[in-house]
């Protein structure tokens, strides 16, 4: 019977109804995915043994338009999302929650796409997914499907790293290429479709944040700069350390289509957003080492030391154009709006 | 990038530097008129370079800082009819009208919609039969020939629920009101290089020889801007006042006929208030009676709305060249990209939405 929905139709509101449909969803769909000893109990909540330690705890919404994109989809930016959010407070991630809000007339091959992407980057990342929850809501009262999942990841004695612990002289690392994703998405926008080969950067930094932690025990602060990109994440460092920053343009790696692209666009890949990178703030004398530690991580082949903590312009971000002059880096505002001409 | 890189050279950029400080013996004081240009030159951090004797001043090059508060209006009272989709470049949302903006408008219902040119409006009329598309025409030349080209179409498709508000407008009256003003004084004209794709230099021609103001038209990378400065200074400084192009790459002379072929075939030059300057006599552009069809102005009875310029604020003085951002009370203070009061904060090219994103490293 379990086969009969499989591989076609769409969802309805019965399978948000708690009944027959819904288990079936459910056994279909979702547990054969996430299969794992929590999960399986199907109990009201998963009860686990976490390591000593102290416990991080992160949650996030996914509601990405469009649900596919080139290089991933909104199943591997939630769990990479989520994954990412513990990694950067220096925790390693171990369980996640996730809950789903899906449209009435969602593909059940969509579903399928997603969960597959999920699954997949849970292996990658070494997380698993403990429990969860699905909802229905009738056609028009959400977009296709909204994904929530929370995090749960254990801190290493010693480890302190936050976005307050910036200090000045602190060499900050870029892990890779800026906007990619950001502009991966517009590329398929209705109204602005437009070609490039360019693909989301979606990925779970856990293991790369891992090996950079062997290497310094001066790690101050670390983000990833998702929406309102490195510019948003340097301005919320700066006013949390209460410190400046000063980054020099010439060092932002930025590839040529994201540049191309947010030429024509009218936008700075500076606030373009990222799902695969991350800022890292390190004290001077190991920065070089923990660069050349990232770099050997497939997600951080690019990194760049982009700029350093300054104890002047507190609370701001400056960089040195390419040029030569110098120009703030403002917090962006909301949505960037096309310009005109 | 390949034809971009070479203008963003820093040691061609050093060299030119270098010959703008052995050129320059005098205060000078630039106006670059284009919007593009002031957003290039904050984005590049290019006034630390020049030396103290210059200044830049930026003009009323930004099409939407230029649109006056009864325009906005107008537009709002079309987003409040029945059935009426507006689409329109992004930076509009934002502008506050006498009450109100089209995006607090939308948050209220309206249905307004973000394209980037106006053949996507033109799609938008196509998928929506049963709806009116309203395209909020807003731009100087550049901009005008393309959604002459739409209108065309439009009216060859025989597509009948599509319409421009057309608020375009021309450079060359509003060019020589500044250059006329005793207010203002200028040394020398950073001319709009996209513009003159289009116009050609006649007018600059015209800038040059009458007002002895020399004129540069500029491409928008820091190397062309940086040229252009310098061949400005030489000019002051050896007392002549001609045209030269530096945008030789896309601007030739007699500009794209083609492009103004098509423009004078579908509009028709108007009175139009401008920001800033007020009634300027045949600076705006509206639909010739052929394409009555497609003109919103003639299509829709938009009721007389009272305007009002914001309070305090000094956007009209900016656009003229007379004031700069920091002189305003306003500026970072009650007025910042967030909460505009007046409109150069809203485009991304406008005067002040420039100071306030890139610069400010001295002035903050």
């Amino acid at each position: 019977m379990k086969q009969d929905i499989r591989g076609k139709g769409t969802i309805t509101l019965d399978h948000g109804g708690g009944g027959r449909a819904y288990r079936e969803l459910i056994h279909t769909y979702f547990l054969p995915r996430f299969a794992n000893p929590y999960l399986e109990k199907m109990d009201d909540s998963a009860v686990v043994e976490i390591p000593q330690g102290r416990v991080a705890m992160t949650t996030d919404c996914y509601v990405v338009d469009p649900i596919f994109f080139p290089g991933g989809n909104i199943g591997s930016l939630a769990v990479c999302g989520t994954v990412n959010d513990l990694s950067v407070q220096g925790a390693r991630p171990l369980f996640l929650s996730a809950g789903f809000i899906l449209e009435e007339g969602l593909s059940l091959n969509d579903l399928e796409k997603i969960l597959i992407a999920m699954e997949e980057a849970c292996r990658e990342a070494g997380v698993i997914i403990v429990t969860g929850d699905t909802k229905v809501v009738p056609k028009g009262k959400a977009d296709k499907i909204f994904i929530n999942t929370t995090g749960i990841g254990i801190i290493q004695p010693g480890v302190d790293i936050s976005g307050s612990n910036a200090k000045a002289g602190d060499k900050i690392i870029l892990s890779g290429t800026m906007g990619d994703h950001g502009i991966a998405i517009l590329s398929q926008r209705e109204g602005l479709a437009f070609d490039t080969s360019l693909k989301s950067d979606v990925a779970p930094l856990n293991h790369m944040v891992r090996q950079c932690l062997t290497m310094s025990r001066e790690i101050h602060a670390m983000r990833d700069p998702t929406r309102g990109g490195v510019a948003a994440a340097l301005n919320e460092i700066a006013l949390q350390s209460n410190v400046g920053i000063r980054i020099n343009d010439a060092a932002i790696p930025v590839k040529e289509e994201v540049r191309a692209a947010c030429e024509v666009l009218g936008l700075d890949p500076l606030s373009v957003a990222n799902e695969g990178k991350l800022l890292m703030f390190v004290v001077p004398g190991d920065a070089l080492r923990v660069l050349e530690e990232m770099r050997k991580n497939r997600y951080g082949k690019g990194a760049q030391i982009i700029g350093e903590v300054i104890p002047d312009y507190r609370g701001r971000v400056i960089m040195a154009t390419a040029m030569g002059g110098t120009r703030i880096i403002d917090m962006p505002l909301g949505e960037q709006l096309p310009r005109i001409c | 990038m390949k034809y971009v890189d070479e203008f963003r050279n820093r040691d061609i950029a050093e060299r030119l530097v270098k010959r703008i400080r052995e050129a320059c013996h005098q205060r000078i004081t630039l106006m670059e008129v284009c919007g593009t240009h002031t957003v290039a030159i904050h984005r590049n951090g290019l006034p630390e370079l020049l030396p103290k004797e210059i200044t830049l001043i930026s003009g009323p090059g930004c099409p939407v800082c230029v649109t006056p508060v009864s325009d906005i209006d107008r537009a709002i009272a079309l987003s409040q009819k029945d059935g009426v989709i507006i689409a329109t470049f992004g930076d509009l949302l934002r502008v506050s009208g006498s009450q109100t903006s089209l995006l607090k408008q939308c948050s209220l219902g309206a249905d307004v919609r973000i394209v980037y040119s106006a053949y996507d409006a033109f799609y938008l009329a196509e998928q929506n039969p049963e709806r009116q598309v309203v395209f909020l025409g807003v731009g100087f030349e550049t901009t005008a020939p393309t959604v002459a080209a739409v209108i065309r179409r439009a009216r060859e498709a025989g597509l009948n629920n599509f319409s421009v508000l057309s608020m375009h407008k021309v450079l060359p009256p509003a060019l020589l009101s500044l250059v006329t003003s005793p207010q203002v004084k200028i040394n020398g004209f950073i001319c709009p290089g996209h513009v003159s794709t289009i116009i050609g230099t006649g007018i600059y021609k015209r800038v040059a020889a009458d007002f002895h103001i020399p004129c540069v038209v500029a491409g928008f990378e820091p190397v062309d801007i940086l040229q252009a400065i310098a061949l400005l200074v030489e000019q002051i400084e050896r007392g002549e006042a001609k045209v030269e192009i530096q945008y030789l790459r896309a601007v030739s002379p007699e500009g794209n006929l083609k492009a103004m072929a098509i423009m004078d075939d579908v509009f028709e030059t108007s009175d139009s208030i401008w920001r800033g300057f007020g009634m300027l006599p045949q600076s705006g552009l509206k639909l010739k009676a052929d394409y009555a069809q497609c003109d919103a102005e003639r299509r829709y009875n938009i009721p007389p709305v009272k305007s009002q310029e914001p309070p305090g604020c000094i956007c009209g003085d900016i656009l003229r060249g007379i004031k700069r951002p920091p002189d305003c009370s306003l500026f970072k203070k009650l007025c910042t990209p967030d909460n505009p009061v007046g409109a150069c904060m809203v485009s991304s090219e406008g005067t002040c939405a420039a100071y306030y994103q890139f610069s400010g490293v001295n002035i903050a």
